[in-house]
Formats: C-alpha cells, sequence, structure tokens
C-alpha cells in the first residue's frame, strides 16, 4: 500500500514492522520527529516495546547495548551532536559486536551552531566499525531499516540507516508501506548467538590483556587484536551478506536494486558523478539536463558506504574517463573522505591498466545551504573533461 | 498550466494547516495518477504565527529533485496579510495563479502578471462551523476553482480521510463552499 | 596454536576461579576465619556471607562455615575488610608451613 509520509515516519514505520522491542533514544533536530513517532506507537500499544526515555544520546546507546547483550532487537537514532556525544558508546558497540540498529538523520555538527543538514556527522563515524547505509528516498529509509536489522543479526555488527535531515526527514513523499506478513517472512524474530541471562552470570566485554589467555574453562580466549581483528574480517564479509540480504528482499517484496550502488544511465558514460544520499537523485536531473546537450554523464548513489564495496565501485568506474565526487562532508585538512576512498579503490583495481579515471571532488550543501540544479549541473558540466582544481571545491560559496 | 509537472509555494503561518492542506492536495495527486508528488516544508524555522512555506511539487513520473521551487505555477497565500510581509509572488512564472485569502473586494487587487483567485476564507470558514482561523481546508477549495486539477470529489475524499477524527464534515464543507465562492480573475 | 575456534566474537569471562590463572601465589596475606565470631557458624544456618559476596575472585563458598580455596586467593583482604564481626583476619603467609601453603 502506497502512503506519502515524511521520511522519519518511514523509519519509525520500518522499525515498527520489524518488531524491535526496545528503543532508547533522546530527541535532536531533525531526529526528533522519527522518535516521537515511536513512543507514540508504544504508547498507543500498537508496538510491544519498552520505549525508554534517557537524559543523553550517550545513555540512548548504553541502554541499546545492554539490552542487546540481554538479547532484545532494539533501536535508537539521533544527528549531529547527539551522534558525537554517543561516540564511545558507538565504538563500544560494534567492539562488543551487537547488532543494533541506528538511523543518523543527517545533519551539520557544531561550531557555529547549525541545524540543517550536511553528512559531517556520520561520515566523522566512518571508523567506527559500523556498517553504513545511506538512502535516497523514503522508499529506501524504510526498505533499509528492514534489510538492516537482517544484515545485522547475521554478521552481529551494528548498522546506521543514515539519511538527509529536513530533505528526506521532513519531506513528504509516496513509498510503499509493505505488510507484516511480508516483513515477518523476510525478517525472522531475533535469535542471538548468546545474550546474557541472570542464570549464567558473566561478564562481558571485560579487560582483555594485549596477549590472549586461558578462561575459566580451560580453553584459548581471544585478545583484544583478535576481537578486533574478527570485526574487521566480518566487516569485508558483510558485503556477501549484504548481497544475500538483497536478492533475498528482491524475493519477498518484488523490489530490486543493486546492494551497492544505484547507477543511472552510466553504461555509455564519459563522465560519471559519485555520492551519498538524496543529493545523488537531484544529479540525475543534471544528468538529464547534460545529456539534452550531448554530454555522456552518469550518476551513481553508493548505498554502502562501510563496509566499502571497493571492487563494485572500481568495476563499475572502470573505462570512464573522469569522476566527479559530490559531498556533503570532507575530512578536514584534505578532501572529501568518500573522494579519498575512491581512490584507494582505484588504485587497487585499476592501477597500472591505464585506465584510472580523472577526479574531481564537490563540496555541497555545507551546513544546509541550498543546492540548486542548477549549479549542480554548471559545476558537473565543468568537471567532465577532467579535474579542475586538486583541492574540493565549494558549490555555492559566497566568499 | 502545464498539468505534466506543477509547482505549488504556500505562503502561510507557523499553525495554520498549510502543511496538512498540501499533504491533502498531495494525497489527492497521487491518488489521480500523478506517480511523483513531493511536498517540503521550510526547515527549521516553523514557529507559531511566524510566516513559513511549504512547497509542493506534482508530477506525472517520480521526482528526483528536492531543492526548493524557484518558480512556481501556483502561489496559495493562506493570510493576505503576508503579501506585506513576504515576496509571496518572487519566482511566480508569468501567468501564474495567486490563491487569496483575504477579506477584502476582489477588484482592489491589480497583478498585472498573475491570474488572481480570492475568496475570504476565514469567513467562510467559521460560517463552515470552524473554529476561528482554522483556514488550511477552505484554501483546498480555492485552489480547485482556480486550477481545476484534481476534482473536487477526490478532494473532499481526501479531506475528510485526513480530518477523520477532527470534524471531517465541517472541513469538507469550507471547501465546498469556498470552491462556490471563489473568485477567479482572467 | 591460536583462537580461531574460540566460541565468542568477544571478550567474555564467566565466573568462576582460575580466569587470571592460578593467582594464589600472588598472596603475602591470607585470611584466616575465627568461627566463634562468625555470624553463620554461631548461629548454624545461612546468614550473613558477606565475604561470599564481595569476594571478587568468587574463592569464598557460601557454606557453614565459609571456606576459602587458596589456589586461586590473591589475599587482597577484602573479606577481612567487609566481614561485619572482625571474624576474618589477615595473617602474614610466613606463618604457614610449605605444606600449608599447597
Amino acid at each position: 500500500m502506497h502512503i506519502i509520509e515524511n521520511g522519519n515516519t518511514a523509519a519509525a514505520l520500518g522499525v515498527k514492522l520489524c518488531r524491535a522491542s526496545v528503543i532508547a533514544a533522546y530527541p535532536i533536530t531533525p531526529q526528533t520527529p522519527l522518535t516521537e513517532k515511536l513512543s507514540e506507537y508504544v504508547e498507543r500499544g500498537d508496538m510491544k516495546a519498552e520505549y525508554i526515555p534517557v537524559e543523553s544520546e550517550h545513555s540512548a546507546l548504553a541502554v541499546c547495548i545492554a539490552a542487546s547483550s540481554a538479547g532484545a532487537r532494539v533501536f535508537t537514532a539521533t544527528s549531529a551532536n547527539g551522534l558525537l556525544y554517543m561516540h564511545e558508546q558507538v565504538q563500544w558497540a560494534s567492539g562488543a559486536r551487537l547488532p543494533i540498529v541506528m538511523c543518523v538523520v543527517n545533519r551539520a555538527v557544531g561550531a557555529p551552531w547549525n541545524i540543517w543538514n550536511d553528512q559531517q556527522d556520520s561520515i566523522s563515524q566512518r571508523d567506527t566499525g559500523w556498517i553504513q547505509i545511506y538512502c535516497a528516498d523514503h522508499q529506501q529509509i524504510i526498505d533499509a531499516v528492514i534489510k538492516a536489522y537482517w544484515i545485522a543479526e547475521k554478521v552481529s555488527i551494528p548498522i546506521m540507516v543514515c539519511y538527509d535531515g529536513y530533505i528526506l526527514s521532513h519531506t513528504f513523499m509516496p513509498f510503499d508501506l509493505p505488510d507484516q506478513k511480508t516483513v515477518d517472512a523476510f525478517l525472522p524474530p531475533f535469535k542471538p548467538d548468546y545474550a546474557l541471562r541472570p542464570e549464567e552470570p558473566a561478564n562481558l566485554n571485560t579487560v582483555t590483556l594485549p596477549d590472549v589467555r586461558l578462561d575459566v574453562r580451560g580453553e584459548l580466549a581471544h585478545s583484544y587484536m583478535e576481537i578486533r581483528y574478527l570485526l574487521q574480517e566480518e566487516l569485508r564479509t558483510t558485503l556477501d551478506v549484504a548481497a544475500d540480504a538483497e536478492k533475498r528482499f528482491a524475493e519477498i517484496f518484488g523490489r530490486q536494486s543493486d546492494p551497492f550502488i544505484e547507477s543511472y544511465r552510466c553504461d555509455d558514460a564519459d563522465c560519471v558523478a559519485l555520492g551519498l544520499g538524496s543529493l545523488t537523485y537531484q544529479l540525475r536531473v543534471s544528468v538529464d539536463a547534460l545529456r539534452k546537450e550531448g554530454i555522456k554523464v552518469g550518476v551513481m548513489g553508493l548505498r554502502f558506504y562501510r563496509p566499502f564495496p571497493d571492487e563494485a565501485i572500481a568495476g563499475a568506474l572502470k573505462g570512464k574517463k573522469s569522476v566527479v565526487v559530490f559531498e556533503k562532508a570532507l575530512s578536514y585538512g584534505y578532501e572529501g573522505a568518500l573522494t579519498s576512498d575512491l581512490k584507494s579503490a582505484l588504485y587497487e583495481h585499476l592501477a597500472g591498466t591505464g585506465t584510472l579515471p580523472s577526479i574531481q571532488n564537490f563540496i555541497a550543501g555545507i551546513g544546509g545551504r541550498d543546492i540548486r540544479t542548477d549549479d549542480l549541473t554548471k559545476m558537473f558540466r565543468a568537471a567532465t573533461h577532467g579535474r579542475v582544481s586538486k583541492e574540493p571545491l565549494w558549490i555555492g560559496l559566497k566568499l | 498550466m502545464d498539468k505534466e509537472f506543477i509547482q505549488i509555494r504556500w505562503h502561510g503561518r507557523g499553525g495554520q494547516g498549510a502543511i496538512t492542506a498540501a499533504k491533502i492536495v498531495a494525497s489527492a495527486a497521487f491518488t489521480s495518477g500523478y506517480d511523483g508528488v513531493v511536498m517540503a516544508p521550510t526547515f527549521g524555522t516553523e514557529r507559531r504565527g511566524a510566516p513559513v512555506m511549504t512547497s509542493l511539487k506534482i508530477s506525472r513520473t517520480k521526482i528526483y529533485d528536492l531543492s526548493p521551487i524557484e518558480t512556481p505555477d501556483i502561489v496559495v497565500v493562506l493570510d493576505h496579510l503576508l503579501l506585506k510581509e513576504t515576496d509571496v509572488t518572487h519566482g511566480l512564472k508569468k501567468g501564474g495563479i495567486i490563491v487569496l485569502n483575504t477579506p477584502m473586494a476582489f477588484e482592489s487587487y491589480s497583478f498585472t502578471d498573475f491570474k488572481l483567485a480570492s475568496a475570504d476564507i476565514t469567513a467562510i470558514s467559521v460560517e463552515a462551523g470552524l473554529p476561528h482561523g482554522m483556514v488550511n481546508t477552505g484554501m483546498i477549495g480555492s485552489l480547485e476553482k482556480a486550477t481545476n486539477l484534481l476534482g473536487m470529489d477526490l478532494l473532499i475524499k481526501c479531506i475528510e480521510e485526513e480530518f477523520s477524527s477532527r470534524k471531517p464534515q465541517k472541513n469538507s464543507l469550507a471547501a465546498r463552499i469556498a470552491y462556490e465562492r471563489t473568485r477567479v480573475g482572467g | 596454536m591460536g583462537t580461531r575456534n574460540y566460541r565468542r566474537k568477544t571478550s567474555h569471562s564467566e565466573h568462576g576461579p582460575g580466569d587470571g590463572g592460578r593467582t594464589g601465589s600472588w598472596r603475602v596475606e591470607r585470611p584466616v576465619l575465627d568461627q566463634s565470631l562468625c555470624i553463620p557458624c554461631k548461629r548454624n544456618k545461612e546468614a550473613c556471607f558477606i565475604c561470599w559476596l564481595f569476594c571478587p575472585e568468587i574463592v569464598i563458598s557460601r557454606t557453614i562455615p565459609p571456606r576459602v580455596d587458596l589456589e586461586y586467593c590473591k589475599g587482597c583482604g577484602i573479606c577481612a575488610e567487609e566481614c561485619p564481626t572482625k571474624a576474618i583476619t589477615m595473617v602474614d603467609e610466613a606463618k604457614f608451613s610449605e605444606e600449608d601453603k599447597e
């Protein structure tokens, strides 16, 4: 059934359909309406879950960590400085291998204070060991939440479902709301590998020494290094799990898409734009405009940012003359993080083949600066013949 | 007016229900076969009584561009005093329509490049039994009279669905009366 | 030999002596119980067991009298500190013979 709702409601409905049983969150714009919706569902009895109001984002994730350790399917959501305040627990959740799903409603981080959209918040959490999925519209938001629980629970790694604040969170558009039966067919009840039980007390995530040790049973137990290695190893294999999730989702829901890259008019394109989130949909309009001028361009929206689908990206970009990376965040002191990751993937897979494309990095929409489609098209057109600047160029900057 | 892709900008005040009205029109448009409808409120600065904007794009195909409307076909103004506070016709296409709630006479306005449609929706809504100041459903009637876009039957159905637990009949009555009484310029 | 097949992906420890190895050899002082002061011993029924509750190494039994597993007791002295009737005293290990140390 198609409904017209905003992106936050799409996320909330996804969480409800996934039967999350513990929700803990602290309100922050533009995430607030999402958690308000969930508290409404719980209050009205539409959702059998414990809604735990907390005094901070740090506590929100701490509650989720505890509940997930006890075997509950949990949910939280945040934005910007809330995510940064949570940062210590963000690292903890992945090291503890808990399949938590968290929506990050992308917003600029302070200082200065700004409540509008960019993606600096989630990009700054790139190296925390979480899986990161980016959404371009409401259908992708609700579908990503549902897939996220399946993937997270398969690999015991937490997932951030990221979507642009306001541009998606507060904008209304139609999307297909799946029924409970379909979601239940896709997502079985959560059966954790291990859940803390009062009858079998244990210390979880206790101090590890630099080297391995014998446990109480006399078995050789991991130390920190082994535990962290396994996180990395299983993050890499998550790419295969994500592909399985997509296949399974398509069979049950009848909606199919590439698990990693959503391509538009790329097959015969010489120049391809790459980005994360709703911006890649707006770029489709630029692609259409440039195609009318006879310029062969396309756009790729990256769905998975971590683990980074390097092989898929390099494969998709092989033979392209130039790549233009549009980002709403950057690694201050260098360039957009996605641009650096892309360069690394292309070096790994295409170096020596004589087919390395030129790469231009544009920074757009920082702190919610309106991104005019005409401006995007203009910058895109300028970069179709190759790099125009080594340093990233900021679109719409008024200096 | 091109009926394949329509851009409507709503000007109201925080709390007047412009977003709800736009949502009702969006839902009627989607039902009538417009696959692309996107309604984006102004972000972050909405406070009760302050001027707010909502943009509604309606298209036969899925909309990928979520950026703000720059050149609307129609502007809907829920309070005539906003004409003095905000440049409501900013970017409005030549020959575009202004749908205005005003107690003033139709003849007292003159827009050279635009077509005016007006009615005293504030009074009409009270007449329909709504509390003073609830004008959003009345505006939908005026908009339909000015554009003849979606049909009153469908709009009434969508209004009554949206307000199913909040005086659905009074809201739809306001839209009906507004439709009858709206004057549309040439 | 590595930990590839270890049953957990995380750091996980169950209660029981020995998680830190045979820590009995670390001891400088040994807890010694005076049964005439110990509450469960005096009443001959399950009571108090503060020593059992507080022992961080879980080497004190919940029995009458409470017994200390000297193979793992590190001699931290928390039991002596917490005992409400001062029934436990920490005694220099040097005072015990080699056989006693086993």
